[in-house]
C-alpha cells in the first residue's frame, strides 16, 4: 500500500486579507509532497470546518494577521468538538503574542507559527504530528 | 587609469582566487545582480542634466524641493490606531506632544471593509488592528482637541474611502474650520488592494470610479488634501521585489491618470494631488534607488506621454514606512536596528514624510514605548546624523545611479507588459500581478529557508527571545462602540438620514459624482456600514479567484 498524501487545509478567516503567509505556505506544504487546498480569503468559522470535513483533512492551518486569533481558534476548536472532528489538527500562523499562545494551546490548538518561522520547521510538525496520531 | 573590465578581469580575478568571494547572494532583492565595483566607466554615457538636474527641477530625481532637508525636515508621521475612537485620540495626543509633525489615521478591519461594528462579520476584529470608526460621531471623539486647520491627517482607507473622508471632511466643518484650510491624505488606491492588501468591497470598475470621483471633486472643495495616495507599500508587503513594488505603483497611478482624463478632467488639476507611497525595505541602496527612480519615471510619464504642464503635476511626493514584513519576532529588539537602517535609506531616497515601524509589530500593535523609540529613531537620523544637510548626497555615486537607471529601465519593461495585457484591470483580471508577487515571495522565503539568504535571529545567530511587552485591546470595545452607534441611530433625524442615503444611490445609479451624497450622509449622522450596503446593492462585491 502506498502512503496516503497528508491532505492539508490552509484557511484565512475573517476579514483580513493578508495572504502572503497563507500562500507562501500553501506552495511549501505543497511542494514538500503534501496535498494543500486553500480556502481563499473571507471565510467564515463554518466554511473553514465544512470544507475541512467535506475534503477530509489531517489538519487546518489557519492565518490571522488581524488580531482576531483569540475570537477564530476558539469557535473553530468549539465547532470541530461539536461536529466531532476533533481528530484533525489545528496549527495556525501570524501575528500571535506568547500568552495567546499557551492559552491556545490549552484549548487544543496544535503550534502557532509567528513571523520568521520557516516552512521546514512546519513541513516537520506537521510530517511529525500527523503520522504519531496515525 | 585601468579600465574597468580590464581592472576586474585582471587583478580582481586574481585577488579572488586566493581569497574566494563570500557564499552570500550578492543580488539584491530584485533579483539585480551587482558588479564588485562601479567606476567612472559606469556613468560614461551619464547624462547629468537630463537625468539628474537640481533638486526641484525636472525629473526631480534628486528630490521635488529645491531646499530638501535643509528648509524643512520631513513630516514625521507614525500611523497608529487601536480599541475606541478616545484611545486613539489619546495616543495621537501623545505622539504630537513627543515631537510628531502629522497624524496617520489606522482603522480596524471592519472599517476598512466598510461594516459597522455591530455587524456579525465584525466579530472579534473591532478595534483591533485599528481604529473602528462606524458614524461621524466616532470621528468627532478621534480629533476631539486636534485642530485640522493646523494638523494634517493622513487616513489609510480604501474602500470606504469617500465615506471615511467626508466624515473627517464634516468633522472639520462642524468645528468651523474651512475647508480649503484643511490639508491631509487619503489612501484611496483601490487597485493596490486587487493586487495586494485585499481590501476590496466592490468590482474593479465601479471601484475606480468612485476613487476618480474624489479627483474631480476634491481640488475644488478641498484644495490641499490629497486624495490619493498610490501604494507600493502594500504590494511589496505581500511578497514583491522592489521592482516589481515600483513598478505595478507607477502603473496604478498612471491608470487613474487615464481615467481621469476619460472623465474629461484637466491633468494640471488633479495631478498635483496625487501622493505617492512607497515601502523601505532591507537593501539599502536598491531602497534609495527605488526612490530617486519613481520620481524621475513618474515626472516624464506626467510631462513627456500625458502632456501635463504644470511643474506640480510631474512631481512625486511621497510618504515612506519602513517594512513590517521584515520585522520578527525572534529576538525582536533588533528591529530598532533594522527600522534605523531602512528609515536611513528612506531619508537619502529623499521621502516627503516617514513612518518607522515599532521593534514589537511582529507580535502586536505597537506598545506606547515602542511607537515612542520608533519616532524617536527618526529624530536621531534628522537630528544626530548630519544626512539632512546635504540635499540628495548620494548622487553621482557611480553604484547608486546605475542601480537607479536599471530599474527604470526593468519599471518600463513592467509598464510594456501590463500595457500588453490590455491595462492594470485587465492584468488584475488574469492574475498577472497575483502570480508576478506569488512567485517573488515564495523565492524569497525558499532563499531565507534554505539559508541562502541569512535573516539575523531567525535562521542564524539564533538566541532565546527575551519577553517584551505587549500592546492588549481590551475585549470591551466592541461593546462600546456598538452601544455609541445605537445611541447615534436613536438620537439622529431618521428622515434626513433616509433621503442623503438614497441621494446616495441615486448618484451611484446614475453614474454622478457621489462626493457630495458622502457629505451629506456624514452630517446625517449615517453609518458607515449603511453607505455601504448602499454601494454594495448598486455595485455588487468582488471576490477573486483562489490562486495558490
Amino acid at each position: 500500500m502506498t502512503e496516503k498524501k497528508i491532505r492539508i487545509l490552509v484557511a484565512k478567516p475573517g476579514l483580513d486579507g493578508h495572504d502572503r503567509g497563507a500562500k507562501v505556505i500553501a506552495r511549501a506544504l505543497r511542494d514538500a509532497g503534501m496535498e494543500v487546498i486553500y480556502t481563499g480569503l473571507r471565510q467564515t468559522s463554518e466554511m473553514i470546518i465544512n470544507t475541512a470535513i467535506q475534503e477530509d483533512v489531517d489538519a487546518i492551518g489557519l492565518s490571522i494577521l488581524s488580531g482576531a486569533h483569540m475570537h477564530y481558534f476558539p469557535e473553530i476548536m468549539q465547532a470541530l468538538k461539536e461536529r466531532k472532528a476533533e481528530d484533525i489538527l489545528v496549527f495556525g500562523g501570524g501575528i500571535v503574542p506568547d500568552e495567546d499562545i499557551t492559552s491556545l494551546k490549552e484549548i487544543g490548538v496544535g503550534e502557532i507559527f509567528t513571523p520568521g518561522a520557516s516552512s521546514q520547521e512546519i513541513i516537520e510538525y506537521l510530517k511529525e504530528t500527523i503520522r504519531k496520531e496515525d | 587609469m585601468k579600465a574597468k573590465k580590464d581592472w576586474l578581469n585582471s587583478d580582481y580575478k586574481e585577488a579572488s582566487s586566493k581569497f574566494p568571494e563570500r557564499k552570500y547572494p550578492f543580488r539584491n532583492l530584485s533579483d539585480i545582480e551587482p558588479d564588485p565595483i562601479y567606476t567612472q566607466d559606469d556613468l560614461e554615457d551619464f547624462d547629468v542634466e537630463n537625468e539628474l538636474s537640481y533638486p526641484g527641477e525636472y525629473p526631480y530625481t534628486r528630490g521635488v524641493q529645491k531646499t530638501m532637508y535643509r528648509g524643512r525636515l520631513w513630516t514625521m508621521r507614525m500611523f497608529a490606531g487601536l480599541g475606541t475612537a478616545e484611545q486613539t485620540n489619546q495616543r495621537f495626543k501623545k505622539l504630537l506632544a513627543a515631537g510628531q509633525t502629522g497624524l496617520s489615521t489606522a482603522f480596524d478591519l471592519p472599517t476598512l471593509m466598510g461594516y459597522d461594528s455591530d455587524h456579525e462579520f465584525s466579530r472579534g476584529e473591532v478595534g483591533k488592528c485599528g481604529v473602528a470608526v462606524s458614524s461621524l460621531a466616532d470621528m468627532e471623539i478621534l480629533f476631539d482637541g486636534i485642530d485640522p486647520e493646523t494638523v494634517t491627517t493622513s487616513m489609510t482607507i480604501n474602500s470606504p474611502a469617500n465615506a471615511i473622508w467626508a466624515m473627517y471632511l464634516a468633522m472639520a466643518e462642524k468645528k468651523g474650520a474651512e475647508l480649503s484650510k484643511v490639508g491631509g491624505t487619503i489612501q484611496n488606491d483601490i487597485l493596490k488592494e486587487f493586487i495586494a492588501q485585499k481590501e476590496y468591497i466592490f468590482p474593479p470598475e465601479p471601484s475606480v470610479k468612485l476613487v476618480i470621483d474624489t479627483f474631480e471633486w476634491g481640488p475644488k472643495n478641498v484644495p490641499r488634501w490629497n486624495f490619493i495616495s498610490v501604494s507600493g507599500y502594500h504590494i511589496r508587503e505581500a511578497g514583491s521585489t522592489a521592482v516589481q513594488e515600483l513598478a505595478f505603483t507607477l502603473a496604478d497611478g498612471i491608470h487613474y491618470v487615464r481615467s481621469a482624463l476619460e472623465r474629461g478632467l484637466d491633468i494640471d488639476e488633479f495631478a498635483p494631488r496625487i501622493s505617492f507611497f512607497f515601502n523601505v525595505h532591507n537593501d539599502f541602496f536598491e531602497e534609495i534607488a527605488k526612490f530617486r527612480a519613481a520620481r524621475r519615471i513618474w515626472a516624464r510619464q506626467m510631462r513627456e506621454v500625458y502632456g501635463a504642464k504644470n511643474p506640480k503635476s510631474w512631481m512625486l511626493r511621497t510618504h515612506a514606512q519602513t517594512a513590517g514584513v521584515s520585522l520578527t519576532a525572534q529576538q525582536p529588539l533588533l528591529n530598532i536596528a533594522r527600522v534605523a537602517i531602512q528609515g536611513l535609506a528612506g531619508v537619502l531616497g529623499g521621502t516627503n514624510s516617514l513612518h518607522t515601524d515599532s521593534y514589537d509589530e511582529a507580535l502586536s500593535l505597537p506598545t506606547e514605548e515602542a511607537a515612542k523609540i520608533a519616532l524617536r529613531t527618526q529624530q536621531v537620523i534628522a537630528y544626530e546624523t548630519g544626512v539632512s544637510s546635504v540635499i540628495d548626497p548620494l548622487a553621482g555615486s557611480y553604484y547608486l545611479e546605475n542601480l537607479t537607471d536599471e530599474m527604470e529601465r526593468q519599471c518600463l519593461v513592467y509598464f510594456e507588459q501590463i500595457d500588453a495585457l490590455g491595462g492594470v484591470e485587465k492584468a488584475i483580471d488574469v492574475g498577472f500581478f497575483a502570480r508576478e508577487i506569488g512567485d517573488a515571495s515564495y523565492q524569497q522565503q525558499r532563499e531565507i529557508d534554505s539559508k541562502e539568504r541569512i535573516i539575523v535571529g531567525v535562521n542564524d545567530f539564533v538566541d532565546d527571545t527575551a519577553k517584551i511587552p505587549i500592546q492588549e485591546i481590551d475585549k470591551s470595545v466592541e461593546i462600546i462602540q456598538a452601544k455609541r452607534l445605537s445611541e447615534v441611530k436613536a438620537n439622529r433625524n431618521e428622515a434626513a438620514v433616509k433621503s442623503a442615503l438614497e441621494a446616495l444611490r441615486l448618484a451611484s445609479v446614475n453614474g454622478n459624482n457621489t462626493m457630495p451624497a458622502f457629505m451629506a450622509c456624514a452630517h446625517a449622522y449615517a453609518s458607515l456600514g449603511e453607505q455601504m450596503d448602499v454601494l454594495r446593492q448598486v455595485y455588487g462585491i468582488y471576490e477573486e479567484p483562489v490562486l495558490i
